[in-house]
């Protein structure tokens, strides 16, 4: 019966359910972007490594310098928590290789790096304890490098030169960024004490600690910064960061962000709701004759008022359900563009469509309300 | 079955008052065939609103099958209206989109009878009016008898004991107000209290009594036999 007076005035109807139209769809494309963009990030985020602390040393409020033998201290108090720490000193430097030459980033560290990074040897091997020790100039370098200074071939066993300094090959990194230039496929990794005195430099600026699993992060940080505030002295001379932290707080902003987009459609779906109201009104005075002809045959209250509040949900659902539709095709459309997986969650849906269905409800309880209470002598002599 | 007692209905308005009824009295058995007669604007149509629990009068009682209206509620009179009266108007009041199955099913849904259940009830009522052949028809592409016989059938459907027919005769040519009238007749001998307004006195000569009424008041009251 409601389904009837929804399909006898198809314009309006659809004009009724443009305002929930558009509040659910612009409710879908918002929620489902910025959950798309919060996982895209989480994944970029674990494939970095959230195990992870970053450590940097200033150097201000002290004049003790920790290195890697102190920091190895860490290790050995917690080896339930922390697994190991590798320094990471970084510069750029001049690569040669017969007459190829170009400039590279060079990261001086140990084998904890490996780990730690997610960066692995796919050809030949990483840099191991005994390259350390024994402050061997080997090194391993990216799939750009492979390219750029050997044309591709199999660059094992080769020498190359850093600002002129003979190194060997000893392994090719795993392609993680597309083999392009300047990416963490550009980079040539060595032993920490051949970088030191590569660069010249006395001191390790930065450190990364692992810790033992995901678990054990928080532990890890608070232990390494009680560590450092106890060898150092000062909370100016260092700082600590977490993948993990920085993960909290992109997914807060991004909370946050989604509320406050939740808010804006939530204003368009209250409008919405009180357009189905204000049509639903409409509906009533002119379909006054009929509710008393009802009424005179026999309707009760309760079923008038059904009547019209199964149209109003079945008009807001309706709405609900071409706002979901457009919404998915917006939101996976924006997705492609800006090349993040935006397919809305299937809760998201279910949602939505409750929601509308709960405006349906609350704003064509007054119109139904109203015209079960016609008196119907009233509604019959009216015309 | 049906007790009026010193009933009014009074409008007033502005300083005006106009007694639609005033102090109406009435006692109707079952099966009795009346008919209410009067001048235009005399409260037949108030009258029988009131009998039709479709209307509250300003004071009075009025008792159906012993209970008193007024102090039903108003699910209670909505179920009074459904089993017990069946309401035929003059100008057919029909759905305008439903079609004629579809109005004369509308009754049974109110009363909560099960689809296959309901589908009989219709026909049954359909066949009374002679209407089976047209019941996919919208009211619209009915003449106005054959609007009226649906709504005959459908003041059956519900088999209630009581009709009240407003004159149900009044928008139709003669030949066919005599049909509507021979069905009504019809009904009253299959034991139907038949409550009908007209202001058509050979019409109202076909009854068994004759309430006339003046400016709200009952001024005659006569049975035939
Ligand atoms: N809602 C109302 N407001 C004010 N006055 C009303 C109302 N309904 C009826 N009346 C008045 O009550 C009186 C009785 O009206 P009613 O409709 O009962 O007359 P009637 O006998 O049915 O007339 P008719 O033969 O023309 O149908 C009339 O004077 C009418 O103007
Ligand atoms: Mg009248």
């Amino acid at each position: 019966m409601a389904m009837k007076s929804v399909k006898s005035n198809k314009m309006r109807t659809f004009l009724t359910m443009l305002g929930i139209i558009i509040g659910i769809s612009s409710v879908i494309m918002m929620v489902s972007i910025v959950q798309g963009v919060t996982r895209d990030v989480a994944d970029q985020v674990a494939g970095a490594g959230t195990n992870m602390i970053n450590v940097t040393l200033t150097g201000q409020g002290t004049t003790r310098e920790l290195r890697m033998r102190d920091m190895n201290e860490l290790v050995d108090e917690h080896p339930e928590i922390i697994r190991g720490i590798a320094p990471n000193i970084s510069g750029r430097a001049t690569v040669r290789q017969g007459t190829n030459n170009n400039t590279v980033n060079v990261v001086g560290t140990n084998p904890i790096f490996s780990t730690a990074q997610n960066v692995n040897a796919q050809i030949g091997r990483f840099i191991n304890d005994e390259d350390v020790e024994l402050r061997r100039n080997n090194a391993v370098i990216g799939t750009f490098n492979v390219q750029d200074l050997f044309g591709g071939r199999n660059p094992i066993g080769e020498n190359i030169r850093l600002d002129g300094v003979l190194f060997t090959v000893v392994g090719v990194l795993e392609e993680s960024a597309g083999g392009r230039q300047g990416s963490g496929d550009d980079r040539i990794i060595i032993p920490y004490p051949t970088a030191m005195s590569l660069f010249n430099s006395g001191r390790i600026g930065s450190y990364i600690v692992e810790a033992t699993g995901p678990d054990t992060v928080g532990q890890a940080v608070t232990l390494t910064e009680r560590f450092l505030l106890r060898e150092l002295g000062s909370s100016q001379a260092f700082h600590i960061f977490n993948m993990q932290n920085i993960l909290d707080m992109f997914d807060g902003i991004m909370g946050q962000m989604a509320l406050m987009l939740g808010g804006i459609a939530a204003i368009s779906l209250l409008v919405g709701g009180i357009g189905i109201m204000n049509i639903m009104l409409v509906s009533v005075t002119e379909r006054t004759r009929e509710i008393g002809i009802r009424k005179a045959i026999g309707a009760k209250r309760s079923s008038i008022m059904t009547q019209f509040l199964i149209e109003s949900v079945v008009v807001s659902c309706m709405g609900g359900v071409i706002g979901i539709v457009l919404g998915a095709i917006g939101a996976i459309g924006i997705g492609n563009v800006i090349e993040v997986n935006a397919a809305p969650e299937f809760s998201i849906v279910l949602f939505s469509f409750g929601f509308a269905a709960f405006i349906g409800m609350f704003f064509g309880w007054y119109p139904a309300n109203k015209a079960s209470k016609l008196n119907p002598i009233e509604a019959l002599r009216f015309d | 079955m049906i007790k009026i007692k010193n009933m009014y209905k009074i409008y007033t308005m502005g300083d005006n008052e106009v007694r639609a009824l005033d102090g109406i009295s009435l006692d109707i058995e079952h099966h009795e065939f009346t008919a209410i007669v009067g001048q235009s604007g005399s409260g037949k149509s108030t009258l029988m609103n009131m009998i039709g629990c479709l209307d509250t009068p300003t004071s009075g009682e009025y008792y159906i099958d012993g209970k008193e209206v007024s102090k039903l509620r108003d699910d209670q009179q909505a179920a009074i209206r459904n089993e017990k009266i069946g309401f035929i108007f003059q100008q057919y009041n029909l759905l305008p989109k439903l079609n004629v199955l579809e109005n004369v099913e509308l009754p049974l849904i109110y009363m909560g009878i099960p689809y296959k259940k309901r589908m009989e009830m219709c026909r049954e009522a359909l066949e009374q009016v002679s209407m089976t052949d047209r019941m996919d028809h919208k009211p619209s592409e009915l003449s106005g008898g054959q609007q009226q016989r649906v709504a005959i059938a459908r003041a059956l459907a519900t088999k209630p004991p009581m009709i009240l027919a407003d004159e149900p005769t009044g928008a139709l040519d003669s030949k066919t107000g005599k049909e509507v009238l021979e069905t009504l007749k019809n009904l009253h001998k299959d034991g139907k209290t038949i409550v009908l307004i007209t202001h058509d006195n050979d019409i109202a000569a076909q009854a068994e009594r004759v309430v006339r009424l003046a400016d709200g008041v009952i001024v005659s009251d006569t049975k035939s036999n």
